[in-house]
């Protein structure tokens, strides 16, 4: 059987370890801002300027990882509008998010035209090369599967780590979560909401633009316009699917990220001949709302996710 | 307990308005160290902002709040409690999702410390709640515990953060007379370890149970202040009510025919709260049927019986003698029965239509107001502003949008819509929750006035007080069971305690009565 072998083989596994890292960072993102209980629908713009961020960085001669940081403090300024609008403001948390993702990937494109106005392909750059981890690698089967990605593919893993221990271990992760749940213990605690909320959703959006950058910086060395394609659309659902928990939905990003790997490489088995290739494309999205249908039944969606919260009011 | 060992809080002179209403005006009170003082007052008097004020939930207009002889900077819930202030809310402030120890040692570490100390909170917690009687598990999520022992958690939440200033906003509001008791006992424990209380509430006889001082306030203003033991709830109530105490005299009910009958009707479980369990209630014209019960322990499950929203999953209900086809609110409405919901912004009123379309919300499709699938407007309004001027409701105009309208004057224009129609059967759920004295005893008045004129009245309460002053026939509701019906005064609010906690119902428990 063909996807047997698929299945079984290392280059499989590698290239969903692959896919999954701009997911995991996305949905990291995602599921720091609305376990503070804000939905950041400007996830899919935000991945945009990240990506292209990083890029431009990297491209104007800076280092790799600068480009990464520049990829963020782009992602976080986004961020930290959404915030404004969002937690002070209390406006429409799906008006802003739609409009900051509608305002990162036009303006992306405004400046890639600026910065780039005679070009008709997009330049290369020196992009992130696989490290092998010593000895881990060499274990047979997961070794060059796991540990022989790009360093951008560890850091995603490390911070899911980094992620829980914030939010169940530490003072502030309890703070983040309370916000989420219910503002006005919160607030009663003499803490500000407004702090820890548009902290979190700043903070996410950093996130989200790593994830965007990876897509530039490691999975590939140059920037399309359609290269994020609609994965930060999937974040949002693999928050869900998580249960809003961040180990539960690297599971998830890694599940979808194989379905996606698998469909690609259906294609070109024997079936592929036959059936129209659109099929395979749809393929993950169709079996992400069935694990979603199955996994969101027992979610626990933060109580106060998009309500605003105004000190004073009763 | 010792009374004159120096002054823990001062309140100068606060004064706060919520635009052309003055909650608080020019109010001065101090508290002395090991003393429980009671600030009593009707709803609405003042007491809840004013206490918000100083907790630093709210900005005074002016006036300054010393605790220990410092001055707390105002709006700042942080300092009030860094300088040793604690607050239980009338509303719980806790996050259902998060387990009872999450929720007590939220904020207490600086954010920015790596690691939250687990073992050392949890010892922590379990050696206050001995100490306090407050038992709790420190692991059980919020959201499974009940009212008490949410309360509970509130009450070493302050604790936890070693307050010298314990204030309690209407905590025997949501208990039954048992845990009140046990309330008390952990109150006087509090004292006994040099803490400072304020107790706010409305009920005479906890506050003559558990007070060193009493601090009176009426509409906003400090009316009285005097010692506990040289005061008696008389001379309470009339500087509460400005010396005219509404008459509580209710005139002895005349009941007729059997409206509306239950037959050991079961419900399911919605959630945390219980359905009924073989319910068995007649509702008599010209009778006050009142239920108590502690929130939460099937009221909502019987008042979406009788409105129609859910049907019996066991049992059968009678209307008039009838079975209905299917139980559904129109049926519930073609058969006479009027309903006053708990909730009057989120089920009573639609906020955003003006009072024109929410007077007709019910009778929309029916004549006058519809004809021929048309909506007559001319005739809603007249109604309209016929509900306005018969029951008072203070308001621009019918084209005035009901979100702009006071909780009681939205109150009025509800009970005006349904009592226009000659109901033969009012469910009044809560009818008078967070209105104040006027529109409570206006409300009060409207539902004897059906009652003589020969209307079967179900008032759900969570107040004992008002069911026991208003029922001729009183049940009670624990954990979705009903009790036997109780007469007029044949049960003391002790006794009836006994059933809220669920407890008379057992068979082999000799019967209070």
């Amino acid at each position: 059987m063909e996807i047997f072998e698929i299945l079984m083989s290392v280059s499989f596994w590698a290239a969903a370890i692959r896919i999954a890292s701009p997911l995991i960072l996305g949905t990291l993102g995602e599921l720091i801002c609305e376990r503070a209980g804000v939905l950041n629908l400007g996830i899919e713009g935000i991945m945009v300027s990240g990506a292209f961020a990083g890029w431009m960085a990297v491209y104007s001669g800076t280092g790799l990882w600068t480009g990464v940081g520049v990829a963020m403090c782009v992602g976080m300024s986004f961020g930290l509008l959404h915030s404004v609008l969002t937690v002070p403001f209390g406006l429409s948390q799906h008006v802003v998010g739609l409009g900051v993702t509608l305002l990162a990937t036009s303006g992306t494109y405004y400046a890639y035209r600026l910065a780039l106005p005679e070009v008709t392909s997009p330049p290369k750059i020196e992009a992130f090369q696989p490290f092998e981890i010593p000895f881990l690698s060499d274990i047979p089967g997961i070794g060059p599967a796991l540990f022989s990605q790009t360093p951008l593919t560890y850091l995603a893993f490390g911070l899911v780590l980094v992620v829980s221990l914030v939010l169940y271990r530490t003072p502030l992760g309890l703070a983040v979560r309370a916000a989420g749940e219910n503002p006005a213990a919160v607030a009663a605690q003499g803490l500000s909401v407004t702090a820890i909320r548009m902290g979190a959703v700043t903070v996410g959006s950093g996130f989200m633009a790593m994830g965007g950058a990876f897509l530039t910086m490691s999975a590939f060395d140059s920037f399309f316009f359609e290269m994020v394609n609609g994965r930060g659309w999937i974040c949002i659902a693999l928050v869900v699917f998580g249960s809003w928990r961040p180990g539960k939905a690297l599971l998830g990003a890694v599940l979808f990220a194989a379905f996606d790997a698998l469909q690609i490489r259906m294609q070109q088995t024997s079936l592929g001949a036959d059936v129209p290739y659109q099929i395979f494309l749809m393929m993950p999205y169709i079996l992400s709302i069935l694990a979603l249908v199955v996994m969101s039944r027992r979610a626990e969606v933060p109580a106060a996710l998009m309500v605003p919260f105004n000190k004073g009011e009763r | 307990m010792g009374k004159d060992t120096g002054t823990v809080l001062r309140l100068n002179a606060i004064t706060k308005r919520f635009g052309t209403l003055t909650a608080n005006d020019r109010v001065s009170f101090s508290l002395g160290a090991g003393e429980v003082l009671a600030l009593l007052g009707e709803n609405g008097a003042g007491k809840t902002t004013l206490m918000n004020i100083l907790f630093g939930q709210y900005m005074a207009d002016s006036g300054t709040v010393e605790v220990f002889g410092q001055t707390l900077p105002p709006g700042n819930s942080r300092a009030a409690l860094d300088a040793g202030v604690g607050m239980v809310h009338q509303h719980f402030t806790l996050a259902d999702n998060m387990t009872v120890q999450e929720n007590i040692t939220l904020g207490v570490q600086p954010l920015f410390r790596p690691m939250l100390d687990k073992s050392a909170a949890r010892s922590r917690i379990e050696a206050l709640s001995e100490r306090f009687h407050l038992a709790v598990s420190p692991n059980a999520r919020v959201g499974d515990l009940t009212v008490g022992e949410r309360q509970r958690v509130e009450i070493l939440k302050a604790l936890y953060r070693d307050v010298r200033i314990l204030i309690l906003d209407e905590p025997t509001a949501v208990l039954t007379p048992q845990e009140a008791d046990d309330l008390f006992a952990t109150l006087k424990t509090a004292v006994e370890n040099e803490l400072s209380v304020i107790f706010i509430s409305h009920k005479l006889h906890e506050v003559m149970a558990i007070s060193d001082r009493v601090v009176v306030l009426r509409h906003g203003k400090l009316v009285g202040e005097v010692q506990t033991d040289q005061t008696d709830r008389a001379a309470l109530a009339s500087m509460m009510m400005g010396g005219d105490i509404p008459a509580t005299d209710v005139v002895a009910a005349t009941p007729g025919a059997t409206l509306l009958e239950l037959h050991k009707v079961t419900t399911p479980d919605v959630g945390n709260a219980p359905g009924l369990k073989s319910v068995s209630l007649s509702l008599r014209a010209g009778q006050i049927t009142g239920l108590a019960g502690v929130s939460g322990n099937g009221q909502a499950a019987l008042a979406d019986l009788i409105g129609g929203m859910r049907g019996p999953s066991e049992g059968r209900i009678d209307v008039n003698d009838v079975v209905p086809r299917r139980w559904s609110p129109q049926e519930a409405i073609r058969n006479g029965i009027a309903r006053i919901p708990e909730d009057r912004h989120k089920v009573g009123t639609i906020a955003d239509f003006d009072l024109t379309e929410n007077a007709i919300l019910e009778r929309y499709a029916s004549h006058p107001f519809s004809k021929g699938g048309w909506l007559s407007w001319r005739a809603s309004r007249e109604f309209a502003q016929d509900v306005i001027d018969k029951y008072d409701v203070r308001c621009p105009g019918p084209d005035t949008r009901i979100r702009l309208l006071s909780g009681g004057n939205m109150q009025k224009l509800i009970l005006g819509r349904v009592l226009e129609t000659n109901p033969q059967i009012i469910l009044a759920n809560q009818p008078v929750r967070g209105l104040d004295i006027g529109a409570v005893t206006y409300v009060h008045e409207q539902l004897l006035a059906a009652r003589d004129r020969g209307a079967a009245v179900l008032l759900i309460s969570e107040d004992l007080d008002e069911v026991m002053a208003l029922s001729d026939v009183i049940h009670v509701i624990a954990g979705g069971r009903l009790s036997p019906a109780f007469a007029r005064g044949q049960m003391s609010p002790t006794e009836l305690g006994i059933w809220m906690a669920g407890q008379g119902f057992d068979e082999d428990m000799p019967h209070a009565s």
